[in-house]
């Protein structure tokens, strides 16, 4: 009985967290064309969540594509193509690493920031202070950081992919000695725009899930010390949930 | 606009109610504000103090009862005339609130720049002016993290009075601050009253600074005003109540201890239905 109760609380309480978070991100999208008129807040949040991310990005994407190329050669060898190793190696990134480990990444560099710091500006009365001069949090504080982590995502995917395929071809080409030629023309071949398109509509639909988490957590995290710190946790494992759930179906839909 | 003031309260609860769960916070609260006047709440720790602010100001909506400020029915007002009220609001944090990735003059130029196009020189000339009335311009080009609390205080000041308002409204003011600092912040709250014709509300427990700035007191305990009138008449009132917080008695009607269950069952774990 006890069992069952708990299994019930925890579901009525994950589907009540759902829908305050979807509440959230509608209060969010109605504010959006009025937010992005000031276009300055936005640019300098696309510049934070972007830069902030930027050299992990490059950094993973580029030891992501070594493994692949190395992974990749190891396996195709047995069937005696190789040659294939480039088209092979940028569909996997272009469809799926190059989203989910981007979005994983920037919940753990870029939006734990951006918990923390909405958590901290309301636990020391920030937020509340915004409310009394007539300034709405939301769209003052909330939305400009939302929209920030949106636009960054789709160019930190783009970013990681590219190098991510330039650290195959460096264990490809230069060093398996896989003809570039081949190894060019095979991924033009093998990739069709359609693989591009669902790419970037991953990278878009994990953007606007890691950003919201991410500044949802902020904006209702317990205004203490320890209530910070718990947000700032929750908001990588339940990005990392949602974008590996989310990719599942995703991919699923399109196939 | 400005606020309007009928019978010269510019702001006044009747019969408010508030509860928090179970606790009732407030049962019945009555209270008027006059106008141009510097007003103190007063009342021990938990006594709803901070909620009492919120109230008035629209962070918080009774559950029955009426607050007035100026023409504004707060409760029944949309998000949208709330705001357009709160700017002619302004408030004084207990730790100042400031913005921390902001140096002091943006603070201060916060409010002008999120409500008004005004060009950067008159900007420059508003704030430096109300910084200078707080005795910062100098401090200008610092951030809050490199401000004393005092400082600090008096900086978000400048910052609730940027956008002149009517009513200005004090959350313990005085918590934590060093004589000096607290003498400033003191001298500030009369002078500021005066000098903009403000109307002041200071929510304390400081009997003795609130003495030197406050023309009229309220004192609130369990959820209702227990006595109000002139500071001074407070301190000499023959109510035991008032008395104990008006001269800081440890003892009296409030009791020292928290309720508890007999002292020696207590000491030796007795449980009552053994015995």
């Amino acid at each position: 009985m006890g069992l069952i109760r708990e299994i019930g609380d925890t579901l009525v309480a994950f589907l009540r967290a759902l829908g305050s978070m979807a509440m959230f991100l509608g209060r969010l999208l109605m504010y959006t064309p009025a937010g992005l008129l000031r276009f300055r807040l936005v640019v300098h949040q696309v510049h934070n969540a972007g830069a902030l991310s930027l050299a992990i990005i490059m950094l993973s994407g580029f030891f992501v594509g070594l493994v692949l190329g190395l992974q990749g050669f190891d396996l195709l060898a047995r069937f005696n193509s190789e040659n294939v190793l480039g088209g092979a190696v940028a569909l996997g990134l272009i469809k799926e690493l190059g989203p989910v480990v981007t979005a994983l990444l920037f919940a753990g560099r870029a939006g734990t920031a951006l918990a923390s710091e909405i958590g901290l500006m309301k636990a020391t009365d920030q937020l509340s202070a915004m409310e009394m001069m007539a300034v709405d949090p939301m769209k003052r504080v909330v939305l400009p950081r939302f929209l920030g982590g949106v636009i960054a995502m789709p160019f930190l995917v783009a970013i990681f992919t590219a190098i991510g395929i330039f650290g195959s071809w460096v264990i490809g080409v230069a060093w398996m000695g896989v003809d570039p030629g081949v190894f060019w023309s095979q991924m033009q071949s093998l990739v069709s725009m359609d693989d591009v398109r669902e790419g970037i509509f991953k990278s878009v639909v994990f953007g606007v899930a890691a950003s919201l988490v991410a500044v949802y957590e902020g904006y209702t995290a317990w205004p203490t010390a320890e209530g910070v710190g718990r947000a700032t946790t929750r908001t990588v494992v339940i990005t990392a949930v949602s974008v590996l759930i989310l990719d599942y179906m995703i991919t699923a839909a399109l196939l | 606009m400005r606020l309007a003031a009928p019978e010269g309260n510019l702001i006044e609860l009747r019969g408010v109610c508030f509860r928090r769960g179970d606790f009732r916070v407030f049962d019945g609260l009555d209270m008027a504000i006059p106008k141009g006047k510097v007003t103190a709440v007063m009342g021990p720790s938990g006594t709803g103090k901070t909620t009492l602010l919120r109230l008035i100001t629209g962070q918080l909506k009774p559950d029955a009862g009426s607050v007035r400020v100026g023409d504004y029915e707060v409760p029944t007002l949309t998000l949208g005339r709330l705001y357009e009220m709160r700017r002619q609001m302004g408030m004084l944090f207990q730790n100042g609130a400031l913005l921390t990735d902001s140096n002091v003059f943006e603070n201060v130029a916060f409010p002008l720049r999120e409500h008004t196009r005004l060009p950067e020189r008159l900007i420059r000339h508003i704030v430096l002016t109300k910084l200078h009335a707080v005795g910062l311009r100098g401090a200008a080009r610092l951030f809050p993290g490199e401000l004393s609390g005092g400082m600090n205080r008096r900086v978000a000041l400048a910052r609730a009075i940027v956008m002149d308002p009517d009513i200005l409204i004090y959350d313990e003011p005085f918590v934590g601050l060093d004589p000096i600092s607290m003498g400033v912040i003191v001298r500030l709250i009369g002078r500021l009253n005066q000098a903009l014709g403000l109307t002041s509300v200071v929510v304390s427990h400081d009997v003795r600074e609130l003495e030197l700035v406050a023309d009229h007191s309220y004192l609130l305990a369990e959820g209702r005003v227990v006595a109000s009138g002139a500071h001074r008449e407070l301190m000499d009132t023959d109510s035991p109540l008032v008395r104990q917080f008006m001269h800081g008695e440890a003892d009296g009607p409030v009791a020292y201890h928290f309720p508890a269950r007999d002292y020696g069952d207590d000491l030796f774990d007795r449980d009552q239905a053994h015995r």
